[in-house]
């Protein structure tokens, strides 16, 4: 089976991904992840305004047969979290990297252990 | 230890499944989704591979008084034919395992089939001989869980289903009854029973035959992950899970299960749950609805309204029936009433919940 890994995306070894570029970037899980997981019933997420710390929690994503942690990859201030997801969490399975997104960060530090797209897809091989 | 395998296991992978460890057994957990499985058994039909099931054969003149000794409801009540859920429970009430008696038809061997559950196959075959020779009684008992597959066929289109699949006439069996019937050319123990509160059969058959009647049964093929979905909506028990004699003991009365123990006969456990019913339980198995956002999963507290821990949380999913949290535990009596305001912590953080009557969702047969 083969998983959609888009390259303008950077990843964690969790399998969160983060948009690259300057600016406030997304950050969601990726197909691999929510195909991993299952149907996706539950995300918990931060505020805005809340601050993030690179590598730590910041929410969690439930199937209905796992709870999962997600992990951040980058520090910085949540400036968007995508409401549609506390209706419509399988959104997270139908478009992990659009509608799925998760929060929108203001970055002030990225984690030191991110994956190209290249590395990630080598992972999930 | 290596894992178990069904029989089919090979044909599920080429399938797409995706596989479980589940009482020793490698198990497909999820076909296409959990969600997707869940909804053809309410709406439609599903067939579920439950080949990890176990299954022993007893039989012999003293085949019924074993069978009555060593379960909590009453096989002489039971004709050719005819099934009944019971407890194995030990001399203290404690449930050992759940399990389907069937009474098989006079031409057999065995005059006894149950199904214990997966992983407890040995232990329970252990158990039958030992009280056999403790009893001095004259009983085969046969281990024959790896002779046999099992299929679960569900839904409200199950009976048509398996029907088109058997010259025999199936219709005519009712809940808990069952017969020899030749699906798909194999010759297959046919019962209604199931797991999934909805109508439909199960069927035990020749392993080696098994890719022919599954291949018959055309539906949605399931996983173990919608079966546990399906049977919390009807509030029904998973061994290791909402009873362990290891790590959380529960007798009938507690766990809900108190109508298949029948204190008129004699079987082991018997004296301690006569004083279980005389003097009432503590505890009671519940439902559970989170009224907060979240959900409820084995293992965590459930508290009261002043967030003191009162009980535990046993099984817990997200209905995809109701699409709320469910969940199922143990609370003391004072609170098992419906509607009772509780809490569950959830990742240290406490819901809003409420006791619920179970089965979630009504039994349609």
């Amino acid at each position: 089976m083969s998983f959609d890994v888009p390259d303008d995306r950077k990843y964690l070894e969790s399998h969160e991904w983060v948009e690259d570029g300057d600016g406030p970037v997304k950050i969601g899980i990726s197909d691999f992840a929510q195909d991993e997981l299952g149907d996706v019933v539950f995300v918990e997420l931060p505020g805005e305004g809340d601050d993030l710390a690179a590598g730590e929690e910041f929410g969690v994503v439930e199937s209905i047969k796992a709870v999962s942690d997600l992990y951040s990859p980058v520090s910085g201030e949540v400036v968007a979290v995508n409401d549609a997801l506390e209706s419509q969490p399988e959104l997270v399975n139908d478009d992990p990297f659009g509608d799925g997104w998760m929060i929108e960060v203001e970055v002030s530090e990225e984690n030191g252990d991110l994956l190209s797209a290249d590395d990630y897809r080598e992972q999930i091989e | 230890m290596s894992l178990r395998k069904p029989p089919l296991r090979d044909v599920h992978d080429a399938r797409g499944a995706t596989f479980t460890e589940f009482g020793g057994w490698e198990m497909p957990v999820e076909f296409d989704s959990i969600q997707d499985e869940h909804r053809a058994v309410r709406e439609e039909a599903g067939v579920f591979d439950v080949s990890h099931m176990g299954e022993i054969e007893v039989g012999g003149s003293d085949a019924e008084t074993l069978m009555q000794r060593l379960t909590t409801n009453d096989v002489t009540n039971l004709d050719a034919g005819d099934s009944q859920y019971a407890m194995i429970t030990d001399d203290e009430g404690t449930i050992l395992d759940d399990t389907v008696v069937y009474r098989l038809p006079e031409s057999e061997d065995s005059a006894f089939l149950f199904v214990p559950n997966a992983g407890h196959d040995e232990q329970m075959y252990d158990r039958w001989v030992d009280h056999r020779d403790e009893w001095d009684l004259d009983a085969t008992v046969s281990n024959v869980t790896d002779d046999y597959a099992m299929f679960a066929v569900q839904g409200p289109d199950a009976v048509d289903l398996v029907a088109d699949a058997t010259e025999e006439s199936l219709g005519d069996l009712s809940k808990f009854e069952a017969k020899y019937a030749t699906v798909a050319g194999v010759r297959c123990w046919v019962a209604r029973t199931g797991y999934t509160g909805e109508d439909g059969f199960e069927l035990l058959l020749d392993a080696d035959e098994a890719e022919t009647v599954w291949e018959a049964l055309d539906c949605q093929p399931c996983g173990l992950g919608s079966r546990d979905t399906l049977r919390m909506e009807m509030g029904f028990l998973l061994s290791g899970q909402d009873f362990d004699p290891e790590e959380d003991p529960r007798d009938p009365y507690e766990a809900g299960v108190g109508f298949t123990v029948k204190l008129d006969t004699e079987f082991v456990g018997r004296d301690a749950l006569e004083r279980v019913k005389e003097e009432g339980v503590e505890e009671e198995f519940v439902g559970i609805k989170l009224v907060d956002r979240g959900i409820a999963r084995h293992g965590y507290e459930v508290t009261d309204r002043e967030g003191e821990v009162i009980g535990e949380v046993t099984s817990g999913t997200m209905s995809p029936t109701l699409n709320e949290p469910i969940a199922l535990g143990y609370v003391p009596t004072e609170f098992a009433d419906a509607d009772t305001r509780v809490g569950v912590r959830v990742r240290g953080e406490s819901k809003k919940a409420k006791i619920a009557t179970v089965p979630f969702l009504s039994e349609k047969r």
